[in-house]
């Protein structure tokens, strides 16, 4: 059974998203209501969509140490790392507490299948992968956080949650489990997703894809944009000495039980996540400030979120989804989304959703096209992903 | 600080061609019985309906298989357990159909193909058939995953307190991917973990980290050693010793610097 827990301090974060590195880019775009979507330029045979696409991964290739793990996804995962002198605190924690006690919780939902993909597309004569493409640390899905360990230098538990869109949302519960039981001292989360083919055809023949940019809960919504980002956060049990500083206050984990690529029609796993995260926090909705909406632009998943939202939050609430500034990060979408709720938290900037112009009549006065200002003390992120996988985070302050 | 976690195992599941069930995987694993000649195909299970399961991916039809059996043996019903499942790869085949299709004909990609390429489609299909809401995840940790599946599982025993189901599968690799991949044919295994001693309780083990580099666990049977090469072959040693009841300490890598530790707790 869910049991409130002792909040969790996130003592450093970042994130890097098509709207650029860092999260003052992040910040930038949100505050300017600027989309950072453009139109599809990805691969040899650019299918007609928008896409979040991060600027310079192509031109950077991994340091020559770490160069057997050069693939997009780990080039995106260590131009990520180095925003916001997120290096700088992941070497502190492990002065701190030692490499072994440092646990590694990451994220995603293709890895560097992008690579495999390659791969196939310039076989040699007998079927083979190319020379120079045969490490097999990289064509597989823990490549991500086996690349981030090495580069780290960490020692502790280190694994992949691939759980679809929910799967860096998720991986706060399951650092939060290791902290709480005194498996680690500090825990790496976060979560990295490039474009590939797999994700791009992919949900075109699932026809989700937009031809045009996203607009979540508009009433003429017709799909996703697809976005690539990384994004990570250092969790750590509070420090008592130090006062002010960011929390994870809460998380809900439930299974739809309904559809692979379809979500319950009532909302059922989504508010069954909702209230397992709620009573984690020791919080009811009427003590949230902002939510930052899992809001696809999928004709299904918003229509069915916009009424979740609806029927369970106050009027004053303002909720909004980012996906139409970053597009829609699959695997690194809770780790971005966890972000935006935090710099929300920071600044006292709620996000609109951008792009979009009409709202769907299923949406009540809390989802918000525009942005606004507030004092934020307590945030929720929605995370949905397929198989009907559902977390919700719920993210604060040090209330003292 | 050394944190232990207590679990016990409440629920014994096993598919391989080879020892289709528990009860002639344990025989093999004794020394008491015999693999399967010839070796059967893949599971049929009950649990997907008929067009599914000839339809699901052998991952699918795999997890579903021992998933089922385990919770039978524990005597759980499957709608309020919550899971973790575990595999290196996901379902190799699948991930070769598409990588495949995407470079010849990447329009003509199958949307039923693309929603069971995630890695928790099993997650997912076992949601779904058991009509079950409780929390269920989908982990990767390439050759240590059944040893990261098994912490995991573990640590939400010990902090929510309530039974996990661990389902833990890899199947072949095929087609150009099976050139850089090694996985060799299908093995499958569930558990049942709960935070208390019950009625039905086989066993215990008192878990901890343990820093440093370890050792895998030598596998005895021929019947385990032939299981040696698929990606999920990191359960074998603990299945040998729940087959043994074996009292003996066992460690199982998490990776090159770390161990999970795994002592006996006597009845």
């Amino acid at each position: 059974m869910a049991q409130r827990i002792v909040p969790i301090q996130i003592t450093a974060y970042t994130t890097t998203t098509a709207a650029g590195r860092g999260k003052a880019a992040l910040l930038s775009a949100l505050r300017g209501n600027r989309s950072a979507l453009r139109p599809n330029d990805f691969g040899p045979t650019p299918l007609a969509t928008w896409i979040g696409r991060v600027d310079g991964v192509e031109s950077e290739p991994l340091p020559r140490p770490l160069a057997d793990w050069d693939c997009r996804n780990n080039r995106l995962a260590w131009l990520g790392l180095a925003g916001d002198d997120f290096l700088d605190a992941v070497h502190a924690a492990r002065e701190r507490h030692g490499a072994a006690r440092v646990a590694l919780v990451l994220g995603t939902s293709t890895s560097s299948i992008g690579a495999t993909e390659d791969a196939y597309r310039a076989l040699d004569v007998e079927g083979r992968f190319p020379e120079g493409q045969r490490n097999p640390l990289v064509h597989t899905l823990h490549s991500l956080a086996n690349f981030v360990q090495h580069a780290l230098a960490l020692e502790g538990p280190c694994v992949t949650v691939s759980t679809a869109c929910s799967s860096s949302a998720k991986v706060f519960a399951a650092a939060e489990r290791m902290l709480r039981l005194g498996l680690v001292d500090a825990a790496i989360v976060g979560g990295v997703d490039t474009l590939c083919g797999s994700v791009l055809f992919g949900f075109n023949a699932l026809q989700l894809v937009s031809p045009s940019p996203c607009r979540p809960f508009d009433a003429g919504r017709d799909g996703i944009s697809i976005g690539e980002a990384a994004g990570f956060a250092l969790l750590e049990r509070v420090d008592t000495r130090a006062e002010g500083g960011l929390r994870l206050l809460g998380y809900g984990e439930s299974s739809d039980a309904h559809h692979m690529s379809t979500p319950h029609p009532e909302g059922l796993g989504a508010e069954a996540a909702l209230d397992d995260a709620l009573v984690r926090a020791g919080i009811d909705t009427a003590a949230v400030d902002y939510v930052n909406l899992h809001g696809t632009a999928s004709a299904k998943n918003d229509e069915v979120e916009a009424a979740l939202i609806a029927r369970r939050f106050p009027a004053r609430v303002h909720a909004s989804s980012t996906k139409g500034f970053t597009g829609h990060t699959l695997g690194a979408a809770g780790i971005v989304e966890a972000a935006a709720s935090l710099l929300a938290i920071e600044t006292g900037f709620l996000p609109g959703t951008v792009n979009s112009a009409t709202l769907d009549a299923a949406c009540g006065p809390q989802i918000r096209l525009a942005p606004a200002r507030a004092d934020v003390r307590v945030a929720l992120s929605n995370s949905f992903g397929f198989g009907g996988s559902n977390c919700v985070l719920v993210l604060g302050r040090d209330a003292r | 600080m050394t944190t232990t976690l207590r679990v016990f195992v409440d629920g014994i599941a096993f598919w391989a061609p080879t020892l289709p069930g528990w009860e002639v995987a344990r025989a093999a694993f004794g020394g008491d019985g015999m693999a399967v000649d010839p070796p059967l195909k893949r599971p049929s299970p009950d649990l997907l309906a008929p067009a599914e399961r000839r339809r699901a991916p052998d991952s699918v039809a795999l997890a579903i298989e021992v998933a089922s059996a385990a919770a039978r043996d524990a005597d759980r019903d499957p709608k309020t357990l919550a899971s973790v499942f575990t595999s290196a790869h996901g379902d190799l085949a699948v991930n070769d159909y598409m990588c495949t299709t995407l470079a010849t004909a990447p329009t003509q990609l199958s949307p039923t193909r693309f929603h069971n390429s995630v890695h928790n489609a099993a997650s997912g299909y076992w949601t779904i058939g058991t009509g079950c809401h409780a929390t269920s995840t989908a982990l990767t940790a390439f050759g240590r995953s059944f040893a990261a599946g098994l912490l995991e599982a573990a640590t939400q025993c010990a902090t929510d307190g309530d039974a996990v189901l661990l389902v833990a599968f890899d199947v072949q690799a095929v087609g150009a991917l099976s050139t850089v991949t090694k996985s060799d044919g299908l093995l499958a295994t569930a558990l049942v973990l709960a935070p208390e001693r019950g009625p039905r309780t086989r066993a215990g083990f008192e878990l901890t980290l343990q820093s440093g580099p370890a050792d895998t666990v030598a596998l005895r049977s021929t019947a385990a050693l032939a299981l040696a090469g698929n990606a999920m072959a990191d359960a074998l040693p603990l299945f040998e010793a729940l087959a043994g009841a074996t009292q003996a300490t066992l460690t199982m890598p998490l990776s090159a610097s770390l161990a999970l530790r795994l002592v006996p707790i006597a009845s």
